[in-house]
């Protein structure tokens, strides 16, 4: 068992994701299951190998310090599902 | 032959020389689109007031006699995960259902330079995580060959609008084989270009060092002149590659004398259908016979590559996924507070696909299981990639079947897991960056068989070539979905 | 049990770019709510970021005059964590690979040079601001303003090698000097261009491993810098001598209060989950870049306040005062360059200057006596045309008006009366008009002498040269 109940749990909550008990169960159980296949690597020395997080040999891609336009105000908010005075609106936030 | 049917470089013709205009022929797919649409369900939205601006626009070029590019007047379908700006776009997920992005991808922009013609968005697996369409989080789409089977996925609803007649030419996008195999299951020519030829800035991220935008056409001629119009540096994407891509039409050469070709025995184990497996040998034959000179050869670590790629793609996807929260746009739940707003919204929001990957991810990351998992996926990934790096040195593309099946039936593939292995012969190339192109090599029982051509880092033309010859030796670009009388 | 205190900081000053970290909306402060943003800050599905190589130069530029090594070879990472006012739920920043590493700087404290390290600096990116309806523990719903997302910041982590809140206090002050004097931060911790928190622990003197810290935010400025770190000793102190333990936690500073309060309830175990930024590739940074970075380097504050003590004989607690801002030891420099004698410059700058900047809080940039000015005022004392008290008048008319000082003396007729006959005159009035104090005088009291010198101060209103006055005076009494 390479993830069960309380991993899932820990999981839902770190990905801010609802559950109910049985939705727990069956994806403890998928997520056990391609857990265990992923297990194939460990029959792999990786031992000195390099990861490769960019597959591409890119270095140093940057932008000048140059102003552009901004969006204006409305268009910004255009999309929030509330909005007041300019401002994107948001139930309480809990000190964190 | 009706227009709906026929390919952009004729329509082209046909469009400059006046015989037809570019509002007849956008709606003559309108047309298809009301024809088989019940039946097919490509589009998400479409877009046909914009569209007819877009045709008419390209109607008065050519009326004042200007020279108009090849895309122009031609309408396609782009996949629902591309922003458009003032077009909805919903990644197929219930989050973004009433997102109308304020701005256009990159491609969307250098399309509208060609002035071609866009009919609508279309349908794909929920932020283009899956590969068959049955994930997306409104409707499914249907194989054009076979309306009970799936169009593949994620990019299924741009390769069945081609296959279908409801677009000459589509977008999709491909993080894992999601252009190519659904390329493969419609009949369809799919590119995936090296990673960073075309820019992703506009592209909703699934999985960032993986996703690609590339062109689901009719014909290998018809792909070269979608990736002339999308490829090349954007700037506003630091991942994108700062070399001038060539013209891809001058790699449609119908000549593979001395073309160097390798079959990775990998490639061709046990588990692949029968028929595809035989289609595949007979079109290798067929290209032998044409000039080209095959071997075997061995990438060791395929075996790893998709285990690598189910911890690194959910990962990622883990990290990018998590802006939808319901605070800024998209979907949002009622909460009595923020937390359970971000909760309510996501468990609403997000199938079930997306739950398993974001919640895969995040697992691969946390704490304690990095170097286990995440780390020693991008180890392995090294170790694919020089499999690939190493091959590439004797030989000038690889040829595999795309998928080791044909569409399978809706509902047929409902474990996770066993949907994840289909994926075996096109996660790799994502993973090492490179280039491939499915194309039709065949038919099994009437459902279309792809052909997978992958070369190295920025040989698209490479492997335009090869695919241009071997189509021109075939007909398999000319047939048609047999989709009833319309 | 004598217990010490060990403090590390963590201060987060916010770069002076035109445009933001990795978009090109503008990072002005102060602008109308969520007026600078774009699809790249604001988080949009789709967009990318693209580093701003300003930033990168200015870290770099931070990284040298804080002694640190500039690593080659450097990368981002995510940070992910959910909260509103971060649009994408997770933080561009760097983890394992921050650009700088392993630097230092100096302080002074009661007269000790003490040299605090510095574990790293690393690039990252703003987050947005919460406004909360009325009070932030009881509002029921909070408002988002982005625009100062993606405004660059640059990290500067201390080693915990501070010993007490005055050094805590002397080091952020040295941070902020250093980093306006390269330019590269407005370090404004009113307007949050710089924010500090600090990480506190005790161990009893002389042991080695150190005590279980507790995190301290919401510490918005120098005072309360100090003033939170003093509270937090006494607390530890207390629980620790009451046989309690300490708990690792996060505290935030109530200013109002003046008490650190546990912020643990609404904690929760943060797991950042980094990764390296598959957005952004990785910067390499080249040897030639760097050395032109640090030959491009200022005179940074403590080559300043040496190079004033020696070519001006000023105090070190002058040089000190004087060099504590770029600004200040700019106005200095051309004061003097204006032809004022240094140590008066000194005194002036130190005295009524900063007495009339700190009333209504003003930056000495828009000091409203200009050097030249002050250097006149200086000379006018100088060459005996006004004394020193009277200085201080025209001082006053300065500020109001920023005016010459020799306008002013003009205008107010406020020249020396240095004319010995006008001074005896005065003299000889106020020894006849005072016939019991110079009674007292002459009968031993040298103090009564005071109370004449005031008389014909006041009678020549303050205008008469103050030495010829003391020496008349004493002439005239003499022949008594």
């Amino acid at each position: 068992m390479k993830i069960n109940r309380q991993d899932v749990e820990k999981v839902a909550l770190l990905s801010r994701l609802d559950m109910t008990p049985e939705e727990i169960d069956t994806y403890a159980g998928q997520l056990n299951a391609i857990l265990e296949y992923a297990d194939v690597l460990n029959k792999l020395d990786t031992q000195g190998v390099e990861p490769t997080a960019h597959v591409l040999p890119l270095k140093n891609v940057m932008r000048p310090d140059e102003m552009r336009p901004s969006l204006p105000q409305e268009l910004a908010l255009s999309n929030a599902p509330e909005a007041e005075d300019g401002y994107f609106k948001v139930p309480k936030v809990m000190e964190g | 032959m009706e227009l709906f049917k026929s390919t952009i470089h004729a329509l082209h013709d046909l469009l400059v020389k006046k015989e037809i205009s570019a509002t007849e022929l956008t709606s003559s797919v309108f047309n298809r689109i009301d024809a088989v649409e019940p039946s097919i369900h490509s589009y998400i939205t479409e877009t046909r007031q914009q569209a007819l601006v877009q045709a008419a626009a390209v109607d008065a070029q050519i009326g004042r006699g200007e020279p108009v590019a090849p895309l122009a007047g031609i309408p396609g379908a782009l996949k629902d995960n591309i922003c458009t700006q003032g077009i909805k776009t919903t990644c197929a997920s219930k989050m973004l259902d009433n997102f109308i992005p304020p701005y256009n991808a990159t491609v969307v922009e250098k399309l509208a330079d060609q002035g071609a013609v866009v009919v609508g968005k279309a349908n794909c697996d929920e932020f283009a995580m899956g590969g068959s369409t049955e994930n997306s989080g409104f409707f499914i789409t249907r194989n054009p060959w076979d309306t009970e089977r799936v169009p593949g996925g994620s990019s299924g609803g741009s390769a069945a609008a081609v296959a279908a007649g409801q677009a000459i030419w589509a977008l999709g996008s491909d993080t894992g084989g999601s252009i190519r195999q659904p390329a493969a299951f419609c009949g369809n020519v799919g590119l995936k270009p090296t990673y960073g030829r075309i820019s992703r800035y506009g592209l909703v991220a699934f999985a960032s060092s993986l996703d690609q935008i590339g062109p689901i056409t009719r014909d290998v001629t018809d792909c070269a002149l979608v990736l002339n119009a999308i490829a090349g540096y954007d700037a506003k994407d630091s991942t994108s590659i700062n070399i001038e891509a060539p013209d891809y039409t001058k790699a449609l050469v119908n000549d593979v004398k001395k073309l160097k070709i390798g079959l990775p025995k990998e490639y061709f184990g046990a588990g692949i259908q029968p028929e595809v497996a035989a289609a595949i040998k007979k079109s290798v034959d067929q290209l032998v016979a044409m000039g080209a000179e095959v071997r075997e050869v061995s990438l060791p670590h395929t075996e790893y590559a998709l285990p690598a790629y189910y911890l690194i793609a959910p990962a990622e996807a883990s990290s990018n996924l998590a802006r939808y929260d319901g605070v800024g746009f998209g979907h949002r739940a009622p909460g009595n507070d923020i937390i359970d707003m971000y909760k309510q919204t996501r468990s609403q929001g997000f199938g079930p696909e997306v739950k398993r990957r974001v919640m895969l991810g995040t697992y691969a990351l946390s704490s304690g299981y990095y170097d286990a998992y995440y780390l020693k996926a991008l180890q392995v990934r090294t170790l694919v990639k020089q499999d690939f790096d190493k091959v590439f040195a004797e030989v000038d593309v690889l040829i595999t079947p795309t998928v080791p099946l044909t569409a399978f039936k809706i509902g047929e593939l409902s474990d996770p897991l066993t949907m994840y292995l289909q994926d075996i012969y096109t996660i790799p190339i994502n993973l090492a960056g490179l280039p491939a192109i499915s194309l039709p090599c065949g038919f099994a029982q009437g459902l279309p068989v792809g052909m997978q051509i992958i070369g190295k880092p920025l040989a698209e033309a490479t492997i335009l070539q090869a695919a241009y010859a071997f189509e021109q030796a075939n007909d398999y670009h000319a047939r048609f979905a047999p989709l009833g009388e319309v | 049990m004598t217990y010490e205190t060990v403090i590390g900081l963590e201060v987060h000053s916010e770069l002076k770019t035109e445009s933001k970290i990795f978009c090109g909306c503008s990072t002005k402060f102060g602008s109308e709510q969520n007026t600078n943003v774009c699809p790249v800050c604001l988080g949009l599905p789709g967009v990318l970021p693209v580093i701003n190589e300003k930033v990168v130069e200015f870290a770099i530029r931070a990284g040298l005059a804080l002694n640190c090594r500039i690593l080659p070879f450097s990368k981002f990472d995510r940070k992910n964590y959910y909260y509103p006012d971060l649009p994408k739920n997770f933080q561009t920043s760097q983890y394992d690979l921050p650009i700088a590493v392993d630097g230092y700087l100096d302080i002074e404290v009661d007269g000790q040079i003490k040299r605090i390290g510095i574990t790293r600096i690393h690039m990252e990116e703003d987050a947005g601001k919460l406004v909360h309806s009325g009070a932030i523990s009881n509002s029921e719903y909070a408002l988002v303003d982005y625009n100062r997302t993606g405004v660059p910041l640059i990290e500067i982590v201390s080693e915990p090698d501070l010993r007490s809140p005055a050094e805590a206090k002397a080091y952020l002050e040295k941070v902020k000097a250093i980093l306006q004097y390269i330019d590269v931060s407005d370090c404004k911790m009113e307007e949050g261009s710089l924010r500090c928190d600090a990480n506190i622990s005790l161990r009893p003197v002389g042991t080695e491993p150190f005590g279980t810290k507790a995190e301290l935010k919401n510490l918005n400025s120098f005072r309360s810098v100090q003033r939170g770190l003093e509270y937090e000793v006494e607390r530890q102190t207390q629980v620790l001598e009451e046989g309690g333990r300490i708990i690792q936690e996060t505290r935030s500073w109530d200013e109002n209060k003046g008490v650190t309060l546990s912020m643990r309830s609404k904690e929760q175990a943060h797991d950042y989950r980094y990764f390296p930024e598959p957005d952004l590739v990785p910067i390499v940074v080249d040897p030639a870049q760097v050395d032109s970075i640090r030959a491009s380097l200022p005179e940074l504050p403590d080559a300043r306040k040496a190079r004033l003590i020696a070519a001006h004989g000023l105090s070190a607690y002058d040089a000190e005062t004087i060099t504590a801002s770029r600004a200040m030891a700019d106005y200095f420099d051309a004061v003097v360059t204006a032809g004022a004698d240094a140590k008066a410059a000194a005194n002036w700058l130190m005295g009524d200057v900063a007495k009339h900047l700190n009333a209504t809080n003003m930056p000495v940039e828009n000091c409203p006596v200009a050097p030249a000015q002050l250097a006149g005022l200086i000379a006018l004392i100088a060459k005996g045309t006004i004394t020193g008290k009277i200085a201080k008048t025209v001082f006053e008319g300065m500020w109001s008006s920023s005016k010459a000082a020799e306008t002013i003396v003009k205008e107010q007729g406020l020249v020396q009366i240095s004319d010995e006959g006008a001074i005896v005159a005065i003299v000889d009035g106020v020894i006849a008009a005072n016939p019991q104090s110079v009674a007292d005088f002459k009968a031993g009291k040298e103090k009564a002498i005071g109370f004449l010198v005031g008389q014909v101060m006041k009678q020549s209103k303050g205008r008469a040269n103050p030495e010829l006055v003391n020496k008349l005076l004493k002439e005239r009494l003499a022949v008594l």
